[in-house]
């Protein structure tokens, strides 16, 4: 990036300009990131730096909006805080209420778009796959029809897929659907339709980490008797793992921040914290959303060392050494 | 050696070779194709057949044809029916189904229906089965005596077309058509809402591209000359915004540009601005634009740096030394070559825009509204085959945008990070 000897005083002077335009850039994508953790310690109902916060005095600052991320949704008793006071809260309060549901409707999204998409990564890197362009086109596509359209479909369809409660098919899987017996409405449509929007990044991420695989490993482990399954097991999927591991995790991401599907098919009883934001933006917009919004950048920023971390473990063992 | 060259090759237990080979192919091909099916098959099940699902409603509906029986048979055996000059026996047909219409209730659903078409007749459509059962014959006059309205052509045009549950009258309404006493036709232009909302959608996403291809360039640029330590330093400044939610990046868009956000308080505290002359760069579509530029800049900077990280410096050597200015060595030689990540980083940029909903909810206000958000009005309203049309109308433009995507650059070069 230094400058070439020969470099005439404009050249110089666009250099530096350059430089000072890319800092802006960088300013425009990461300031609005940031600006939300100090405003989220605000001590008023302000979505904006009050004169207290900006002299640095302690006053203009509390953690009430975190307090209230613990308090919302349930009559708060006096006294202390000690076990009970955090039962209450841990079984009560509006965001971790949505904080569970988000968790577990992404961690069973997460399981069925892994591993479904795993299976079928290795199927489309086989050299011999048939139509494979086509397939790709057709798995890849959740992440290029905007989602209105799949979250259209989705409650036109799900409000129709539904099983008699007095059935066979609803003792079986009545438990999973809605009090009507159907998909809509119910934490199983809510976790498919998740499932369907993370497929992409699994096979994006998968078959890219497969496509440096050197497939005569799994011909040498045949040669040496083992079956499919251990072949996968032991030669295959250790090497694959960062792969796997991503996409898992770009999934969880996608379902953890999915909204308009929820908002579209899932009944009250689904709240997420995506939904809760975004009906708090639109409602009464309070700084703890602000707060809710630091907590989640903090979890990004883990989640994006996780990849980091992975990537260059893959690319270290695949033997691309970074120049 | 001649001999051996006719006799055919073969397996050690005597099938011709070619043969054999193509088995062990086909066993090869099933096997990849059986590892993949599970998962088309799932995607076929929760997604294309919602989608499908989808495209049936928007050419079906029937709130007429389910409420109006002995018109809808009516009409069925009357394939030349004049609707500028309704027989008697139309109007003694519509009035028993009004009255039914009265007994079951179903009142709302016919006027919705035929209200897509003619607009104003949900208000008549109340009043015709308040009042049908009290009609006395001959029903032609006496309902025209009600209200003129019944012998507007156009009304009587619009219950043919709805007598059956197959319709494509939604397109027509959704690429703003109107139907008048002679057909339909081209609507009034402050009328064309719809199109135009297309137009404004392509012309708004238009502009997003090129917004974050002009701030994409110059990071991808540096990001690909930079030693690798620093660049994979900086891609991460990238990397987290593609990481942090959505609703965190329009939560925080909204804290910096309403009225009293930190932008307004900045540039009046440098006394560029007055207090009461504050910018309103939310809640309209500045606010969509600058938010949506945020959020899809990650999607620009990464092809555009993939592919520039790959072009040798030494081109762009070659042409200094051959008396190019660098003005010229970056418009001759370096562009062309990163005309790939140009096109592959557009394309993504302006397909996820065209599709865009939450931001533009959130942060547009009344005036920063795309495409996206008038198909989950309508949804909201009720209106689903004509939420379903709109869907489907964009669901083709972006499909025309994913098979160029391919073309030009294919699928499986799409990376994340």
């Amino acid at each position: 990036m230094a400058l070439p000897i020969y470099a005439s005083p404009l050249e110089r002077v666009w250099h530096y300009a350059y430089i000072a335009i890319c800092v802006l850039i960088f300013l425009f994508l990461i300031g609005p990131i940031l600006v939300v953790i100090p405003l989220s310690f605000t001590s008023d109902a302000y979505f904006s730096f009050t004169d207290k916060m900006l002299h640095f005095d302690p006053a203009g600052y509390s953690l009430r909006w975190y307090d209230t991320l613990l308090t919302l949704g349930h009559p708060v008793p006096e006294g202390p805080r000690d076990g009970t006071w955090w039962k209450l809260a841990w079984e009560h309060s509006t965001w971790i209420q949505a904080a569970k549901n988000s968790f577990w409707v992404g961690l069973w999204a997460t399981i069925m778009a892994t591993t479904l998409g795993t299976i079928a990564a290795l199927g489309l890197s086989r050299p011999e796959m048939p139509g494979r362009r086509m397939i790709m086109a057709v798995l890849i596509s959740p992440m290029i029809v905007p989602i209105i359209i799949i979250a259209v479909g989705m409650s036109f369809f799900y409000a129709k897929a539904c099983v008699a409660p007095d059935s066979a098919m609803g003792a079986i899987f009545g438990w999973m659907l809605s009090n009507k017996g159907c998909l809509a409405n119910s934490y199983l449509g809510v976790i498919i339709a998740h499932a369907v929007l993370g497929i992409p990044f699994v096979i994006i991420t998968v078959t890219a980490t497969l496509s440096g695989f050197d497939q005569s490993l799994i011909r040498a482990a045949h040669s040496m008797g083992a079956n499919p399954r251990v072949t996968f097991f032991k030669v295959v999927m250790p090497l694959i793992l960062p792969g796997i591991i991503s996409g898992a995790l770009f999934a969880f991401v996608t379902s953890f921040d999915e909204v308009v599907a929820v908002l579209f098919i899932a009944g009250p009883e689904q709240q997420t914290i995506p939904r809760q934001m975004f009906n708090g933006i639109r409602e009464a917009i309070s700084p703890a959303i602000l707060a809710v919004a630091t907590i989640l950048v903090i979890i990004s920023v883990m989640l994006l060392a996780t990849v980091e971390l992975l990537r260059r473990r893959s690319e270290r063992l695949r033997g691309v050494t970074p120049r | 050696m001649a001999e051996a060259a006719t006799t055919l090759l073969t397996t050690s237990d005597g099938r011709p070779l070619k043969a054999a080979l193509a088995t062990a192919q086909a066993r090869a091909k099933r096997r990849a194709f059986l590892l993949v099916l599970p998962l088309l098959l799932f995607v076929l099940l929760t997604f294309l057949i919602p989608i499908g699902y989808m495209l049936k409603r928007s050419l079906e509906h029937d709130g007429f044809s389910g409420s109006a029986p002995s018109l809808s048979a009516w009409f069925k055996q009357q394939p030349g029916f004049d609707p500028a000059n309704p027989p008697e026996e139309a109007y003694a047909a519509l009035v028993s189904d009004l009255a039914l219409m009265q007994k079951d209730k179903t009142t709302g659903m016919a006027g919705t229906r035929i209200n897509y078409t003619v607009p104003g007749t949900i208000s008549l459509f109340k009043a015709g089965a308040r009042a049908a059962k009290d009609l006395q014959p001959p029903y032609k006059e006496a309902l025209l005596a009600l209200d003129p309205e019944w012998g507007m052509p156009r009304l009587w045009r619009a219950m043919e077309a709805a007598s059956s549950p197959y319709t494509t009258e939604f397109y027509q309404v959704a690429t703003d058509r109107k139907l008048g006493d002679t057909g339909w036709a081209r609507g009034a232009d402050q009328d064309r809402i719809y199109l135009y909302l297309f137009f404004k959608t392509f012309l708004v996403s238009g502009a997003i591209t090129v917004i974050c291809l002009l701030l994409a360039f110059p990071v991808a640029h540096l990001l690909a000359v930079l030693p690798m330590s620093k660049s994979s330093l900086l891609m991460i400044l990238v990397l987290l915004p593609f990481w942090t939610s959505l609703l965190v990046r329009t939560t925080a868009w909204i804290a910096l540009l309403q009225e009293q956000g930190i932008v307004n308080d900045l540039l009046v505290w440098a006394g560029i601005l007055s207090d009461d002359n504050r910018l309103q760069a939310m809640y309209n579509m500045t606010g969509t634009i600058v938010a949506m530029t945020h959020v899809l800049l990650p999607f620009m900077i990464l092809p555009l740096y993939s592919v520039m990280r790959v072009i040798p410096p030494s081109y762009a050597r070659a042409s200094r030394s051959l008396g190019a200015t660098s003005w010229t060595t970056f418009r001759r030689i370096y562009v062309p070559q990163t005309l790939p990540g140009i096109a592959a980083g557009s394309l993504l940029v302006f397909i996820l825009a065209v599709g865009y909903y939450i931001t533009p909810a959130l942060v547009g206000g009344a005036d920063g509204q795309l495409i996206s958000n008038l198909i989950s009005f309508h949804m909201t309203k009720s209106n689903w085959s004509l939420a379903a049309a709109l869907a489907a109308m964009l669901l083709a433009a972006i499909l025309v945008l994913y098979w160029l995507y391919d073309r030009l650059i294919g699928i499986d070069r799409l990376k994340l990070g």
